[in-house]
């Protein structure tokens, strides 16, 4: 069965707050082979101007996941996760996200659109810091591939 | 940092290459909480019809800007970064992969101190991300 369209515009609540820690930044930075030293060492990350490490641009998915995972469940969208592949993924920053952060995530569903028996549902998530300022907003397409 | 005014579209601002082995994927999917078994089981990806174990589209994408975060010196002056994943990305056990990242500046824009980057990602001669484009700020003080 094709995802359900009536899913367009539902929002998600907000997610648990996420407390970004050192080492989970560090550890995160190494994974995607970042070598820059304001990733990792505090006293460079606070000479470039930052409060504290700088996590790399695509850490962010580590808090969109939670609302991702929030869309896969949302009653009555009918999405298969067996059948779902990244289609696209595009983060918009207003600033970095530092280690001490403390990020909540608000997920809409921006669209849901039929392309040769599949559906591609575009999900924006907006995240956001403890005094709910911008900090990311994070929008994948996800591909739900038609049933064999 | 590199400076706007020396920048003409077309120009190449950075080229490397990363080997992906077993050992990354397992790694990625610690560091991200992806634990898609895809990602690390031959068996599993042979059950779901895929030629071997393919790294995740997300590892591919953190690390193909990482030669543009180079080039700025400082993580923070990435404004947006956006990607279609195309083609997967398969890794032997043994061979492992090599992706190659060539960054060459798509726009520029001197009114906002940005430019676009725009982004080849290969592996095996073929692209395996589309439309890779990355914002960056090129202002005096980010």
């Amino acid at each position: 069965m094709a995802v359900n369209p009536d899913i367009v515009g539902r929002s998600c609540e907000p997610t648990e707050p996420y407390v970004v820690g050192r080492e989970k930044v560090r550890e995160f930075a190494r994974a995607v082979m970042a070598t820059n030293a304001i990733h990792a060492d505090v006293a460079a990350a606070r000479a470039a101007g930052y409060a504290d490490i700088v996590a790399p641009p695509t850490f962010a998915v580590v808090v969109q996941e939670k609302t991702l995972a929030q869309l896969l469940a949302l009653p009555g969208a009918n999405i298969d996760f067996s059948r779902v592949v990244h289609g696209s993924q595009d983060f918009t920053f207003t600033r970095p996200i530092v280690a001490g952060d403390e990020l909540t995530a608000v997920l809409t569903v921006e669209s849901v659109k039929s392309l040769a028996g599949n559906s591609l549902v575009t999900a924006v998530s907006q995240i956001t810091d403890a005094l709910g300022a911008h900090v990311v907003t994070a929008t994948s397409t996800l591909v739900v591939r038609a049933d064999d | 940092m590199p400076a706007l005014t020396q920048l003409a579209v077309g120009d190449q601002v950075a080229i490397a290459t990363y080997r992906f082995t077993r050992d990354s994927l397992v790694r990625y999917s610690g560091a991200s909480g992806d634990f898609n078994a895809i990602h690390y089981r031959d068996d599993v990806a042979a059950s779901v019809g895929l030629p071997g174990v393919l790294a995740h589209g997300m590892l591919t994408m953190g690390v193909a800007v990482q030669p543009v975060v180079e080039w700025l010196g400082d993580p923070g002056r990435v404004l947006g970064y956006q990607v279609k994943f195309t083609r997967p990305v398969l890794v032997d056990p043994v061979e492992g992969a090599e992706i190659e990242v060539l960054a060459k500046v798509g726009a520029v824009n001197a009114e906002e101190h940005s430019a676009r980057i725009d982004l080849t990602v290969t592996f095996n001669g073929d692209t395996v991300l589309g439309k890779a484009q990355v914002l960056v700020s090129l202002a005096a003080s980010a």
